[in-house]
């Protein structure tokens, strides 16, 4: 059912195309209303301060999405996307570009194995990701 | 104080999801995914689906109500003010489209501390209404100063 052409490549060390995203000063309460996830150090900027927090944060589950976007993206379609496995640190901001970026380990008999990351600003928001695509 | 580690392997009653066409298409908005077959009925049926698409990512939608009861359920006692999501992983099967009913399943899969942090992860497994898995996933939470 894939109609794209993937831009997956299956050579150890080659890159897929970057994906980049600026999430616009609202995207948190879009996202807590599509995602349910209403904490409130995603849309109240007076909360987050008093927790210590520059202000409101992206949700991690919004920014893997931009990983999974990533992929999918890339490969043509969502059904190539098999697996993904993220690791949250530091957080992510509205209104500050996010870079995913990802380059091939292994072509794994019909899987290839992608190391991805998403940064914003230099930090590393989501890291040690890796993305099993089927082409 | 060490973690508590009893409720390791307890599962949870299995919360039923229906997805809708309106909600993908909220979703898939909100993570700016473009592919119309997350979009657009006629574009999803045109590419051979029923029903326009989830994007991988929705799986936090359908499973989600399924893996709240473990966070607050005292038995864990997970101190959710300290906690942070430290890693997810998801694995995919088939894919979900409008009009699927999904039924997940969440267990506690390991409780675990180190250098004074608790780590909590749980299990979701979700199915289809034709049986067949569409999802697994594994949701690891941090709690600070346990």
């Amino acid at each position: 059912m894939s109609s794209e052409r993937s831009q997956i490549p299956s050579d150890p060390g080659a890159s897929i195309p970057e994906l980049r995203v600026t999430p616009d000063k609202f995207v948190t309460m879009r996202y807590a209303g599509a995602s349910g996830d209403f904490n409130p150090i995603h849309i109240d900027d007076e909360f987050a301060r008093s927790v210590g927090l520059p202000g409101r944060i992206l949700h991690g589950l919004w920014t893997m999405a931009q990983v999974a976007r990533a992929q999918t993206e890339a490969a043509g379609g969502p059904e190539h996307l098999k697996r993904l496995s993220v690791q949250f640190r530091g957080m992510g901001l509205p209104e500050q570009e996010i870079v995913v970026s990802g380059t091939v380990r292994e072509a794994n008999g019909s899987r290839i194995v992608i190391d991805t990351v998403a940064e914003q600003g230099g930090n590393q928001i989501i890291r040690n990701a890796e993305a099993e695509i089927e082409p | 104080m060490p973690v508590d580690t009893k409720a390791v392997g307890k599962t949870y009653t299995p919360v039923l999801y229906a997805v809708g066409r309106e909600k993908i298409k909220e979703y898939a908005r909100a993570v700016g995914e473009t592919n119309p077959i997350h979009l657009d009925v006629d574009a999803a049926r045109a590419a051979g689906y029923a029903d326009v698409v989830a994007p991988p990512m929705f799986a936090v939608v359908y499973s989600a109500p399924s893996v709240g009861p473990p966070i607050f359920d005292p038995e864990i006692g997970l101190n959710f003010a300290m906690m942070v999501h430290g890693g997810q992983v998801f694995e995919w099967g088939p894919p979900v489209v409008a009009g699927d009913e999904i039924t997940t399943a969440t267990s506690v899969k390991d409780i675990s501390e180190r250098d004074g942090r608790g780590y909590y992860t749980f299990e979701s497994i979700s199915t289809n209404q034709r049986g067949e898995q569409v999802c697994r996933g594994t949701w690891t939470n941090i709690v600070r100063g346990v």
